[in-house]
């Protein structure tokens, strides 16, 4: 990559911002100046940390995180985030909380570009899924976090300890994971969605709804085709998946493929049964007075995980390290799981979340046991040529 | 058509200096060219660039070299030829309906609507005051399987119990037109309160009964609106992606939510700067042919 870079025509290599380090963008920008003459000695590969990005956290005491809609305990009376409070008195340290990711792709076409100049993006925690994860990690666009400033680290629940993206938990940490599965209205499938014949009745036709996420909707596809999506599955596996997409598009049963605002169909009737994530089905089951339900596909659903990582442009590292710390301590952890009923990664929060609601501490869906967790798979972790031909394979499909 | 171009004094002289005379029209464009080489000239020549890169096998996701690969835009094309022509058909489907809904309703704001027509243009703008996304959100809500239209429309005998109109292209196109009604009512109505009335008697006088007034004189003095309007429909009718993708389903995907789903989900950055670059130059020749043919190239 290094190599091909730097044979191009300066000025397109000026342009080229996707990858660029600080650095080389420089030396490409100085050698636009300098009408070509110089001779460009690049710095290829993922070399951002430490290129100027100095730890202001002592004295600038502020930490800004970008998360996902709906994803943090909010008070809807005194309109706060009760545990962030708790943070911002017990350290003094200011919160900036945004909702701004909505979808990991946009999220990652929003900040590349900065994050290749090495400019700030304006957050010092972003919360991308472990594959998008994984790019940030692979691209060096996360720091590597100090162990010593989160001593709660060592709670993680046992299974999330030990990631193929990030061995050890060095980047990254997780904010919250949750299933992918089948999601139905009650009053129209009493009988409930378990397996993909009951998703594919004929009653359903024209009435499901599954996600635009590639990893959770092939992901159940694949499982239901008999294929491990954790597995080393071959490309010919995963485009068998595909056709069978493209095929209940094609016949009429699909009628969209979507990301967060399948619950808005489901709710509107548009949609009767979905593949969906866990924490919104519940939620909306509890909006609902019972109207939905969810499930783990007989064949397998897939397990998936967002995480807290340090972007490499932050200049307040440490400040989300102690913010980190803070929500891996157990009795913070429960006061999310209550709010949010993902799966709590504290595994150590059962209890303190017994106390707030037994119900809840008591569901699979939030501390998962052993058997549920033996019905999920995590996506395996692609290449980056499989990534693009997959992803474009998937986008074909769903008309995109 | 030449009385269309009303004699506009032009007889001010240079009064000023020599010093500010060369200097004045410089400042005044000095704002709009700026803003026009930061924001489109420079993503432009980008874009241009970035049209024809190839990713190499085993790089980094979103890196590209340049290759000059001009075959990325006969690819871009052939992969996406369905969505390509499904957007301008929507967009002339959407541009024809707006028309056939603005045009009486700009006529009756003109002509009819007397004292109410501070009121009437008012409630024509009145959409602009809620986002755009808000408002084709609410259509998924109004045109739902359980939402008043469908639910009434099942009362009817001859009406499936299967019937819907989300994700359905009805759904899209009517968004389309729901969306830009306005920017065809405004210049519709902006060159029929143009029309000088006298010209409208001096038809009767003539001997033309209504309708041949109408075609003969309304239209005729109407049709730089016409033009206008139904520019500023296609055009971004045929770019637009945020219809498709609300109201729409896999079936009714347009151009903009290839370019959209290739430059963010799949991060082929050349396939979506080649399929914009096509966009753009096939509007350009649409918009070209059409203002040739309707002679207006002097009017807009």
């Amino acid at each position: 990559m290094k190599r091909d870079i730097e044979s191009l025509a300066p000025e397109t290599r000026a342009l080229i911002r996707a990858q660029l380090t600080r650095r080389s963008l420089l030396v490409g920008a100085g050698a636009v100046v300098g009408a070509g003459t110089l001779a460009a000695c690049g710095t290829g590969g993922s070399e951002t940390e430490g290129a100027g990005i100095v730890d202001v956290s002592d004295t600038e005491k502020i930490v800004r995180w970008a998360n996902w809609p709906l994803y943090l305990d909010f008070d809807e009376d005194a309109k706060v985030y009760p545990t962030l409070q708790q943070f911002e008195s017990a350290t003094g340290i200011t919160v900036t909380y945004t909702e701004d990711i909505d979808d990991n792709n946009s999220f990652y076409g929003k900040v590349q570009g900065q994050l290749a100049i090495g400019s700030d993006i304006g957050y010092d925690i972003v919360t991308p899924t472990d594959w998008m994860a994984a790019r940030f990690i692979e691209q060096g666009y996360a720091q590597e976090l100090d162990a010593a400033n989160i001593p709660n680290k060592g709670n993680i629940r046992e299974v999330l300890a030990n990631v193929g993206f990030d061995p050890g938990r060095n980047y990254s940490l997780t904010w919250q994971s949750g299933f992918a599965g089948f999601g139905w209205n009650v009053q129209k499938i009493p009988k409930g969605v378990r397996t993909m014949e009951d998703l594919f009745a004929p009653a359903n036709k024209g009435r499901v709804v599954v996600l635009s996420e590639l990893r959770d909707t092939i992901g159940v596809i694949l499982q239901y085709q008999g294929v491990d999506p954790s597995g080393p599955f071959t490309e010919d596996q995963y485009m068998n998946a595909i056709d069978f997409l493209k095929g209940k598009i094609a016949d009429g049963f699909i009628r969209k493929v979507r990301g967060n605002s399948y619950s808005e169909d489901l709710v509107n009737g548009d949609a009767v049964a979905v593949i969906g994530w866990s924490g919104d089905l519940f939620i909306l089951k509890s909006e609902n007075d019972g109207k939905f339900d969810f499930a783990i596909p007989e064949s397998g659903g897939t397990l998936w995980s967002d995480n807290m990582l340090v972007p490499s442009t932050s200049t307040h590292k440490k400040n989300a390290e102690l913010l980190m710390n803070h929500y891996y301590d157990p009795a913070v952890a429960a006061e999310v799981a209550a709010y949010v009923n993902y799966i709590c990664p504290v595994e150590a929060a059962q209890p303190e979340l017994e106390k707030i609601d037994p119900e809840l501490a008591a569901s699979p869906f939030i501390f998962p046991d052993a058997e549920t967790l033996s019905k999920v798979k995590v996506f395996r972790a692609l290449t980056a040529d499989e990534q693009t031909n997959f992803q474009a394979a998937f986008d074909e499909a769903i008309g995109n | 058509m030449a009385f269309l171009h009303t004699a506009t004094g032009t007889s001010s002289g240079p009064k000023s200096g020599i010093k500010s005379k060369s200097w004045t029209p410089y400042l005044l464009l000095a704002p709009g060219l700026i803003w026009l080489i930061t924001f489109f000239i420079f993503p432009i020549i980008s874009l241009a660039s970035t049209s024809t890169m190839v990713r190499p096998e085993g790089a980094q996701i979103g890196t590209y070299v340049q290759e000059l690969r001009f075959a990325n835009y006969i690819d871009a094309f052939q992969a996406n030829q369905e969505q390509y022509i499904r957007s301008f058909i929507y967009a002339a489907l959407a541009t024809i309906l707006a028309l056939a809904i603005a045009y009486p309703l700009a006529y009756m704001i003109a002509f009819k609507s007397g004292k109410y027509r501070n009121i009437l243009l008012v409630l024509v703008v009145a959409p602009f005051f809620t986002s755009f996304l808000l408002r084709t959100v609410a259509w998924t809500q109004i045109l739902g399987d359980e939402g008043p239209i469908v639910s009434t429309l099942k009362l009817l005998p001859f009406v499936d119990e299967s019937m819907r109109l989300t994700s359905t292209p009805f759904a899209v196109v009517s968004g389309l037109t729901y969306n830009f009604l306005p920017f065809m009512t405004l210049p519709l109505y902006a060159s029929l309160e143009r029309i000088d009335p006298r010209t409208l008697e001096a038809s009767g006088d003539l001997y033309a009964n209504a309708f041949t007034t109408f075609r003969k004189v309304t239209v005729p003095l109407s049709l730089p609106g016409v033009v206008a309007g139904t520019l500023l429909t296609f055009i971004p009718a045929a770019g637009d992606y945020i219809n498709a993708a609300i109201l729409g389903n896999p079936n009714t995907r347009m151009i903009g939510n290839v370019i959209e789903s290739r430059f963010f989900a799949v991060v082929d950055y050349p396939t979506a700067a080649a399929l914009s670059f096509t966009l753009m130059a096939t509007i350009l020749i649409l918009v070209t042919l059409y203002i040739r043919r309707t002679n207006t190239d002097e009017l807009v």
